[in-house]
């Protein structure tokens, strides 16, 4: 009977779960969604916790509050610092599916070896390989990605390391078969924490070779890691509830993963393993460019005899602070009745979607926030294009320069714009180190400043009219 | 392999196909909201760490569970709530009365 109620309870809860992600197909249900799983994870929890086997109930309020106490403040971090947070989030998924593994092996060996078949045992050592190994990358990522002192931003290479990354790789597969093949022979014990250690081991070495400017992908990598290795410990426990989730949140990754790496026109094995954004050197030297800088003043004045204009907004937007200001600079265009859109590129954040979330978050409406494939057929018509902190995703090396190393990247065509407005802090290249060449567009004006200051500048003009100054 | 093992590698391929097909639908839009959405999901894992915590096993064994417990929480209370933080952000137009006050 109890055993019918906790299973119909799991039943319904994976019914919501797979309801809570459906209605994330529009922003007007999506908070829905929200609900959705969280009475589903209540439901789950509520059962299992009520399991007349479960005692120990003070250990497990008290892990449950500091769940709390942790989860709360991570919830609140500001929208800039969420890949970071979802990276960590990744990490506690990983080692929590871990640490059940290891306990699961322990536990099993000591008091009941006949349920560590050679199905269970190969499942066990999936979870503990993908949970451990999703841990320390994701740690890494989080560093990267919150640029800790002591975690390389660049990317780390050295002679041979995808031969020792197989070789270890290899190591601890080699360890995996024997023991999942014997799990009750006598070095076993003593066998598994080696596989716990290449795990972990593993994980850093897969994340040091990858540049900043892959992390999106890494990340949504990462992320059907940490649901794989749910769906594992699913598999060990014979939990039909843990695949269906970890199965959900395993497709999520791989489907965010496959976008990334076409909005970058890069392959899963190039991302993995090609150490992307490695400072250009071929081109350095030769003829110096120079830049057409313009007032502000004179933006002003062309923006507002502008008819369509397009803002192509990228992560320096965001570490300039300047997206309440670009806020500003959308209503003193649209007061004039000038067609204002956002044009988005996959991978103009640092995670999948976030460009959207900043400019939501500054009260842009989303019907505004255009995607990339969306917007370039109209980029002709477009009056102005103004690019604020954005630098590879317009780059038109990536249409014609074969050298480039951004060479087949989608991108968002700003240069065909009747007349481009770059805002850019410095003359240093961009994320990925390379040089730009829309900035030398004989239809390109540079405004030079930080970007929250150029548009604060802007909206002062348009706002004050000719009687400024 | 008994049929109940057989039964558990169905339900993890009919839920990949089901995943693969919901996720496609959503909004790129909501594509952050979504990881995170998914995160708080996949923490499900709570119930192992539940059963191992509660059990009456050594207290190594529940220590890992309660460790396993306290991170899945964590990513249960973070994800929900910063999921449902983000999308509160999301609005059609800035003209429509439900921008005056409710959401700030």
């Amino acid at each position: 009977m109890t055993f019918g109620l906790v299973q119909l309870a799991y039943l319904v809860a994976s019914a919501l779960f797979i309801f809570s992600l459906h209605w994330m197909n529009t922003p007007t249900t999506a908070r829905k969604g929200v609900y959705a799983g969280v009475v589903g994870t209540t439901l789950a929890v509520v059962a299992t916790w009520a399991e007349p086997s479960v005692g120990h109930h003070l250990w497990i309020i008290g892990a449950i509050a500091l769940g709390f106490v942790v989860g709360i403040p991570l919830s609140m971090v500001p929208l800039t610092a969420v890949p970071q947070r979802t990276a960590l989030s990744h990490a506690f998924g990983g080692v929590a599916a871990g640490l059940v593994g290891t306990a699961e092996f322990y536990l099993r060996l000591a008091e009941d070896p006949g349920y560590l078949t050679p199905f269970r045992m190969t499942a066990l050592i999936a979870e503990i390989i993908l949970g451990y190994l999703t841990f320390t990358g994701s740690l890494m990522a989080t560093g990267k990605l919150q640029e800790v002192k002591w975690v390389p931003q660049r990317p780390v290479t050295y002679p041979g390391q995808n031969i020792i990354n197989v070789a270890l790789f290899g190591l601890a597969l080699v360890i995996a078969t024997a023991i999942a093949i014997n799990p009750t022979a006598a070095w076993a014990p003593y066998a598994f924490p080696v596989i716990i250690g290449l795990a972990l081991l593993f994980g850093v070495l897969l994340i040091i070779p990858i540049g900043g400017a892959d992390m999106p992908t890494v990340i949504a990598i990462l992320n059907s890691y940490a649901g794989l290795s749910a769906v594992a410990m699913g598999f060990v426990l014979d939990s039909k509830l843990l695949i269906t989730a970890g199965a959900l949140d395993g497709s999520s990754g791989l489907i965010l993963a496959i976008i990334m790496c076409k909005a970058m026109n890069r392959s899963f094995t190039n991302v993995l393993f090609g150490a992307f954004g490695q400072v250009q050197q071929a081109k350095a030297g030769g003829e110096e460019k120079v830049y057409k800088s313009e007032t502000i003043e004179g933006a002003a004045q062309v923006l507002e005899q502008a008819n369509f204009v397009v803002i192509v907004p990228g992560y320096g937007m965001a570490v300039a602070q300047a997206q309440h200001k670009v806020r500003e600079l959308y209503d003193q265009l649209k007061k004039r009745g000038i067609t204002v859109k956002f044009a988005i590129h996959p991978v103009a954040g640092r995670m999948p979607g976030h460009m959207n979330v900043l400019l939501a978050e500054a009260d842009i409406p989303y019907t505004d926030l255009v995607e990339m494939d969306e917007i370039n057929p109209d980029m002709p018509q477009v009056d102005v294009a103004l690019v604020v902190g954005a630098n590879d995703v317009v780059n038109p090396a990536a249409r014609s320069d074969k050298t480039s190393p951004i060479y087949g990247m989608p991108i968002i065509d700003a240069d065909k714009a009747r007349s481009v407005f770059a805002i850019k802090r410095s003359k240093n290249p961009g994320f990925a180190g390379i040089d730009n060449e829309l900035y030398f567009s004989d239809r390109t004006w540079m405004l030079f400043g930080d970007a929250k200051n150029v548009i604060g500048e802007l909206v002062k003009q348009l706002a004050g009219g000719s009687g400024m100054h | 392999m008994t049929s109940d093992m057989w039964a558990t590698l169905y339900v993890f391929v009919l839920a990949s196909f089901i995943g693969l097909g919901v996720i496609r639908r959503v909004s790129r839009l909501l594509h952050t909201p979504l990881m995170s959405l998914t995160n708080a999901i996949s923490a499900i894992a709570v119930v192992g760490a539940i059963l191992i915590t509660g059990g009456d096993y050594p207290l190594r064994i529940r220590l890992l569970g309660a460790i396993a417990l306290f991170a899945s929480m964590t990513n249960i209370v973070s994800g929900f709530l910063i999921t449902d933080r983000m999308l509160k952000m999301f609005k059609t137009d800035q003209k429509k009365p439900a921008a005056n006050g409710v959401d700030r």
